[in-house]
């Protein structure tokens, strides 16, 4: 059996949630098993993951595991995959997942794959998988030849599908150790786009904007989008913009379906960051800006003048 | 307070990625090696710095063939105070983690730090493998690092934002930007770094349950399309019907 750790976060499910639960069951599907999930702490509505394929889950709400600690998360999911006797486990490649990831496959005595994005294959009875390695300029296939498998699935691999309907929900009672770990506070930042590394439309821009003042077209173009803002290194460095919004080798990996990259010459390192986006828009006035080899479609011009022109293309088009 | 830094190295950021023997295998031919940037930058001068103001030691552990020889003198440089080595090639995070933890075991430190990932195989896991093998806390993106008495407190990167946690000693702790600046050595420490101890370690036995078959180099580009600066309707047409992202 495969299980799924469904990731919520407030009550909530993200949607990365839901692609891991559509991996999981099409991943059930390849080995002929059924695909369950497990739900840990507070959520609303657990039975809404059976639309996405699980035909079961378990939900275990226990007040000791309201705080995610990633010894007492891995003793629990452990656990239950022991008692439904599911041999392959799967979790978000997000900042809880890969917490996770190492941590169950030596629990379970499990061969792991952290960061996969592509399907699982069976290849002469051997179970193989594939992710991104040397920061995204090689892919590497991964045979695990345990009985007991953990996944951490990356981002934006497949888009979550519906294909059936409210699952059963089995509350599960597991006792769980004191967790040695106490979170103090949690700040996150308001408001309603996604954060950066689960975005799907992301706009960022570099030096090529002169001063902290002139973000204003950057944060337009967003907000008519609908996407998160981001920068390059120097431009965090600096302060011009907040750290959580530094994409590149250093800061975070994204991997959106659209990248908007605005005054980005596109050094190496910021190219490892972000360059297994599916499009890249480079919009520089310098011809021989590095970054224009990496994109998908290429704007060369002041971006103070194409910028605003884009914005409103897209307000026009959206009407 | 006895400091654990795990170290590894790496192909340097620029290094051209190619592979040989039916492409199952890393191309070094011609490849710089360096100390993997997470390990060196973050982990290991956090473990100075905390070190330098309340007392201790510092060791820099390696798995690896005596090819890492070059990249645990220069965590000496820097000013780690001895260096272990353990003698195996290994193929997995779990072998790494798996070693470290066994060396742990009969070597025990307060502290274990590890950078977030290496920037070879991006997975990050063994930091949670040591932790698991040894029973203890781990937490994982560290953007700060303080002690305090038997805990430590921490700072790690969410999605979206971040969160404080105070975890019971030892634990495991994984090392993102942001908890301590590079630091380049001096020729004192250079010269010092001939002199301070690296021990080799044996390995112990270990099975694989994974490890990589195969390599593939990504779909290559194809060339960028330029658009007329003039006519941003049909960059919005483009992403629209064609590149099917809007």
């Amino acid at each position: 059996m495969v299980l799924v750790f469904a990731e919520s976060k407030n009550g909530q499910f993200k949607k990365a949630t839901f692609e891991a639960v559509t991996y999981g069951k099409q991943t059930a599907d390849i080995l002929g098993v059924e695909c369950h999930a497990i739900v840990i702490g507070s959520a609303d509505n657990p039975a809404h993951l059976g639309q996405y394929g699980a035909s079961k889950v378990h939900h275990i709400n226990n007040n000791a595991l309201d705080h995610f600690s990633s010894q007492s998360y891995t003793a629990a999911i452990a656990k239950a995959a022991e008692i439904i006797g599911a041999s392959t486990v799967i979790v978000n490649h997000s900042s809880t997942g890969k917490s996770l990831v190492g941590r169950l496959a030596v629990k379970m005595n499990a061969g792991s794959v952290a960061g996969a994005n592509h399907l699982p294959e069976i290849k002469d009875g051997v179970f193989t998988v594939k992710k991104n390695v040397f920061s995204g300029k090689a892919i590497a296939e991964y045979k695990i030849s345990s009985k007991n498998r953990v996944l951490s699935l990356m981002g934006n691999t497949l888009k979550p599908e519906v294909t059936g309907s409210d699952a059963p929900v089995e509350i599960v009672d597991l006792p769980v150790g004191e967790s040695k770990l106490q979170v103090i506070s949690t700040d996150l930042q308001q408001g309603t786009v996604a954060p950066l590394p689960e975005a799907e439309l992301v706009v960022s821009a570099g030096r090529g904007m002169k001063g902290p003042e002139n973000w204003g077209i950057i944060e337009d173009l967003a907000n008519v989008l609908g996407a998160t803002t981001a920068c390059s290194r120097p431009v965090a460095d600096t302060g011009w913009r907040p750290h959580h919004e530094h994409v590149g080798q250093t800061g975070v990996a994204i991997r959106p379906n659209l990248y908007i990259a605005a005054g980005i010459s596109g050094a190496i390192q910021h190219l490892a960051g972000v360059n297994s986006s599916k499009c890249i828009v480079v919009i520089n006035k310098d011809s021989e800006a590095p970054f224009f080899k990496a994109a998908t479609y290429g704007v060369c011009a002041d971006l103070f003048d194409v910028v605003p022109k884009l914005t409103e293309a897209i307000k026009k088009a959206k009407a | 307070m006895k400091y654990l830094v795990c170290i590894s190295r790496t192909p340097e950021t620029t290094a051209k990625i190619a592979f040989t023997d039916g492409n199952t295998q890393f191309d070094k031919n011609g490849v710089q090696y360096i100390l993997n940037p997470y390990d060196e930058w973050y982990a290991l001068v956090r473990a100075l710095e905390l070190k330098e103001a309340g007392g201790g030691t510092v060791t820099v552990i390696n798995v690896g063939t005596a090819e890492n020889d070059a990249v645990i003198r220069k965590a000496l440089a820097i000013g780690a105070d001895d260096a272990v080595r353990i003698d195996t090639d290994p193929k997995s995070a779990m072998n790494v983690a798996k070693q470290i933890s066994e060396y742990v075991k009969s070597n025990p430190h307060d502290i274990i730090l590890c950078g977030k990932e290496t920037i070879d195989y991006n997975s990050g896991e063994v930091g949670g493998m040591i932790a698991e093998f040894l029973d203890i806390p781990f937490v994982s993106y560290g953007e700060h690092l303080d002690i305090e008495g038997s805990s430590a407190t921490v700072k790690r990167d969410i999605e979206g934002g971040s969160q404080t946690v105070k975890v019971n000693l030892p634990a495991v702790i994984s090392a993102a930007k942001g908890m301590a600046e590079q630091r380049i050595p001096n020729m004192r420490g250079i010269m010092m770094a001939k002199r301070k101890p690296l021990n080799i370690v044996p390995a112990v036995p270990f099975e694989d349950a994974a490890t990589v078959i195969g390599y593939t180099l990504p779909e290559g580009k194809s060339a960028v399309k330029m658009i007329d600066p003039e006519n941003m309707d049909e960059l919005v047409r483009l992403l629209q019907e064609e590149a099917k992202v809007l």
